[in-house]
């Protein structure tokens, strides 16, 4: 059984056709300008406060256009960008270690297994210095050296130096910079912001973006907002496996939502499993906590030989340990990509060698490190993560090892948009974790700041100046038939998710969701597996639909109501990215097909086959997906299969 | 482990609001606090109650949302901890916890321990900022800053706006919070241009929304889960005044 239709290819017409290192260049030169005096009149919906959001926001409003915004957090500062640790990519080669806007170029081209588009990355990779420029500038107090200088540091994947960083927290001091910028267009009255509210739908007006259906969280008031253009900066899905390393209301909706409105989503099924976080310690789990990866530049991975070994850590001699990735990649040892470390705990504890509760973990032993460096040097670098641990597990890293077990942390896919950032949806536009455009099947450490932040203050305002210069825009009213028919639409659903009174939390629902997701569209993908899971949802969905429980009103803050209204957009959104991983035959990146690798065990890419972005159009309620393929061409960077042996 | 939760309950800015007794007999150890909130709600939702409403998201401690007053204390018993990373472990089999919203006279109570913070966003308007458009900035490595510097800029700028030291000050007073911001940027050279303006805009926004004064109590910075110094309160009043004086 097929669970989708093949429809005609798709493409990028907005790269122009020249030289890589010049095709931004172009575009640019080619874009319409907007008059500065005309700005004021035009008015842009952004929803979302993240790095991407909340630096497009201040950089349109500065620029002279009205912008309204949204966050459903009670302030712009909470977005989850905050929660980022590791750092900042950049090609600015402070260090003359041979960095170049190429080098990220291909780094990342390559780390991304194949799998996304050149144009959009060497451009990625060109803007990455204005980034450091323009952060600096704010006030941003990235870390230093004694000289006064920027302080980079490596990471995974790469073998410079160019992750520009504030200690373990440099999500957050970005996020502040952009709330910061932000908050001065506020002030200026160039940005009208709307705290806790939710977008509930995209109002399509002849083809066009025109505007949010969104609900005051606060009142539960529905109302419609209407611009010239909307910006969806509402980050990644990773909650749809209920436990992710995500905060806890980060949602699918607005993407879903212009899903289901005309705009194509691509590659669903590329999530990135980190393999360095801490597990789950029981049933009543509400998310998970990243350990940055750097643990592993000091940190040895290992598992008890024998299967089903309760003995505490110290009980167990050395010969009677295995330390799996030191013996199966003598080359890279503890520090293989994400996508490798990950699979490979995930199978020494399938073979019943975990740890912890539920058998969900390995160790990462610190022993030699602290025999080595001593306890002060291990103190100073890694002092933070050690406390944070603690904190969480109640448990002394400096004396028993840590536990670590892979979690959900980002998805590659996302709304499917051109190089001007634009979804197949005219006007519009998706920015940062919530567009598919720049990792491919994999992102490379340090490299989802980087994006968010090109994308929000340089790439999204040139393009979107372009798209007002050459539209003319009617006036739309809340009269307008297709408005009031979005607005019924949302407000029906809610209408619906409060009257069924059943018997289950959503929840519960939730968890089930995401239990189904993570045993069949996790680290290992299965055609089994899979095809049980898209015969599972759509029951779960029916079942979610009939007896789902939602207490309270729609006139009052109902937290209950937000999470049902999220968790029935996941519960969708599952299903396709299933369909998605059942479709690509091949391994690549975060996606690990079992039936695609290697004789020992790898990953195995199928060029020939699958060297497109699988971009997806939304069928209709209950109809198959239907699949446009862009096909991928690798002009600069030439196609390779990883080796970390 | 079995316990007591008396928690503040309040329908909505107009409600009095009482604290209601909710029995928990199967808390673990390892639960976060949010988390024993959640297993709560479930069974609320389930009896058909209304279930507690709290401000909450990404439960590492990072984003500012959460933070509730846990037997007096602003996010509870633990040091430069927030409520999302208060594990049940620091309480007692059979212990009696009282949970309350933040209370401040400039955070009004929306719904049982949610509360409007909007007043320090409106501080921050008023002049948290360095005021450079996107794309004029110049190369990062044209001004240095000393690693002191850049420290003391960070220590302060790791602020996560929680507002935990509103509600522990006696006095209701977001000086802390305030200090922070101006300790982080007037100490940088890239700053130093709005430096006055800043200190005198920002303080008299934290006015106009209704803060109270400080009096060196320093339970803001015991409260804070960052561990903002009181040092900062010192520079504030240092910038005030020599803004103050030059202003004249």
């Amino acid at each position: 059984m097929t669970f989708f239709k093949l429809g005609d290819d798709i493409a990028d017409t907005r790269a122009p056709d020249v030289p890589i290192e010049q095709r931004w260049d172009k575009r640019r030169f080619d874009a319409k300008l907007v008059n500065p005096a005309n700005r004021r009149r035009h008015s842009v919906i952004i929803v979302g406060t993240g790095l991407a959001g909340g630096a497009a926001g201040a950089t349109l409003a500065e620029q002279g256009y009205h912008v309204i915004q949204f966050c459903y957090q009670d302030s712009p500062r909470r977005a989850h960008s905050i929660a980022a640790q590791g750092g900042i990519n950049a090609a600015k080669n402070y260090r003359n270690d041979g960095d170049s806007v190429y080098r990220l170029f291909y780094d990342t081209v390559k780390g991304g297994d194949f799998r996304a588009r050149e144009s959009n990355v060497y451009r990625l990779a060109q803007t990455s210095t204005q980034i450091i420029d323009q952060c600096v500038a704010q006030g941003v107090p990235f870390a230093r050296e004694y000289s006064g200088l920027l302080d980079t540091r490596s990471f995974g994947g790469v073998q410079v130096a160019r992750t520009f960083y504030a200690r373990g927290q440099t999500g957050q001091q970005l996020l502040i910079g952009a709330y910061q910028a932000l908050s001065r267009q506020i002030d200026a009255g160039n940005v009208e912001m709307h705290e806790r509210t939710e977008m509930l739908d995209l109002i399509v007006v002849d083809g066009r973006a025109r505007g949010i259906v969104a609900r005051d969280l606060v009142t539960g008031q529905i109302s419609t907002y209407l611009a010239d253009a909307v910006v969806l900066a509402t980050g990644g899905y990773g909650n749809v496996f209920y436990l992710s390393t995500n905060a806890k209301n980060s949602n699918a909706s607005a993407i879903w939502r212009a899903h289901r409105r005309g705009a194509y989503f691509a590659n669903p099924c590329y999530t990135q499993i980190h393999p360095t976080c801490i597990p789950r310690s029981g049933e009543y789990q509400s998310k998970l906590t990243l350990m940055s990866e750097s643990l592993r530049n000091d940190g040895r991975i290992w598992v008890p030989k024998k299967a089903g070994d309760t003995r505490s850590p110290d009980q167990i001699p050395e010969e009677e340990r295995d330390y799996y990735l030191e013996r199966i990649y003598p080359g890279f040892g503890n520090l293989v990509p994400r996508d490798i470390a990950s699979r490979a705990a995930k199978n020494q504890c399938d073979l019943g060698r975990g740890v912890g509760p539920g058998g969900l973990g390995v160790y990462l032993d610190f022993a030699d490190a602290i025999r080595r460096l001593g306890e002060d040097k291990v103190r100073e670098k890694y002092g933070n993560l050690f406390e944070m641990y603690d904190r969480i597990t109640g448990e002394d890293p400096y004396k028993v090892p840590m536990r670590i077990y892979p979690a959900v942390h980002y998805t590659m896919g996302g709304l499917w948009v051109d190089y001007d950032l634009q979804s197949t949806i005219p006007g519009c536009f998706v920015v940062g974790e919530a567009n598919f455009s720049d990792h491919g099947a994999n992102r490379l450490g340090a490299s989802a700041l980087m994006q968010g932040l090109a994308d929000g203050y340089f790439v999204l305002p040139p393009m979107l100046g372009n798209y007002i210069a050459s539209s003319k825009f009617d006036k739309v009213t809340e009269a307008h038939p297709d408005v009031v028919e979005t607005v019924n639409e949302a407000t029906g659903r809610l209408t619906k998710l409060l009257s069924i009174n059943g018997e289950r939390t959503v929840d519960s629902f939730h968890r089930e969701l995401g239990e189904i997701m993570w045993d069949e569209c996790g680290m290992a993908r299965s055609e089994d597996g899979l095809r049980k899971a898209l015969g599972r949802l759509p029951e779960l969905r029916e079942e979610f639909w009939r007896s789902v429980k939602v207490p309270g009103t729609g006139s009052q803050v109902n937290q209950s109501l937000e999470r049902a209204n999220r968790v029935s957009d996941f519960l969708e959104l599952g299903e396709l990215m299933c369909v998605d991983a059942l479709h690509r035959e091949e391994s690549c990146g975060g996606h690990f097909r079992v039936e695609s690798q290697t004789p020992d065990g790898e990953a195995r890419r199928d060029d020939e086959r699958f060297a497109y972005a699988g971009a997806w159009e939304f069928g209709g309620t209950g109809e198959q997906p239907i699949l446009h393929k862009e096909p991928l061409n690798f002009d600069y960077v030439h196609l390779a299969q990883r080796n970390y042996a | 482990m079995k316990l007591t939760l008396r928690i503040w309950r309040q329908a909505g800015p107009a409600d009095s609001g009482r604290m209601v007794a909710y029995e928990v007999p199967d808390a673990n150890p390892d639960m976060s606090f949010l988390e024993l909130l959640d297993v709560l709600n479930e069974r609320l939702t389930l009896e058909g109650d209304d279930p507690v409403t709290f401000d909450h998201d990404c439960r590492e401690g990072i984003c500012g949302a959460c933070g509730v007053v846990i037997n007096g204390q602003a996010h509870g018993p633990r040091e430069r901890t927030t409520t999302c990373q208060l594990h049940m472990r620091e309480f007692s089999d059979g212990d009696v916890i009282d949970v309350e919203p933040w209370r401040s006279v400039a955070f009004g109570v929306v719904k049982d321990l949610m509360v409007d913070r909007s007043g320090l966003d409106r501080i921050i308007r008023a002049g948290g900022y360095v005021s450079v458009n996107t794309g004029s900035a110049p190369e990062a490595h044209a001004t240095p800053v000393p690693k002191p510097i850049a420290d003391t800029a960070f220590d302060n700028a790791t602020c996560i706006g929680c507002g935990a030291c509103v509600a522990a000050c006696p006095n209701g007073s977001a000086m802390l919070f305030t200090s922070a911001k101006v300790t982080h940027l007037n100490s940088l050279p890239q700053g130093a241009p709005e430096r006055s303006e800043r200190v005198l805009n920002l303080v008299e926004a934290m006015d106009a929304e209704g803060f109270g004064g400080c009096t060196n109590t320093g339970e803001c910075t015991n409260a804070c889960p960052k561990g903002i110094p009181l040092d900062s309160i010192a520079t504030l009043n240092r910038e005030y005044l020599r803004a103050s004086l030059g202003r004249k």
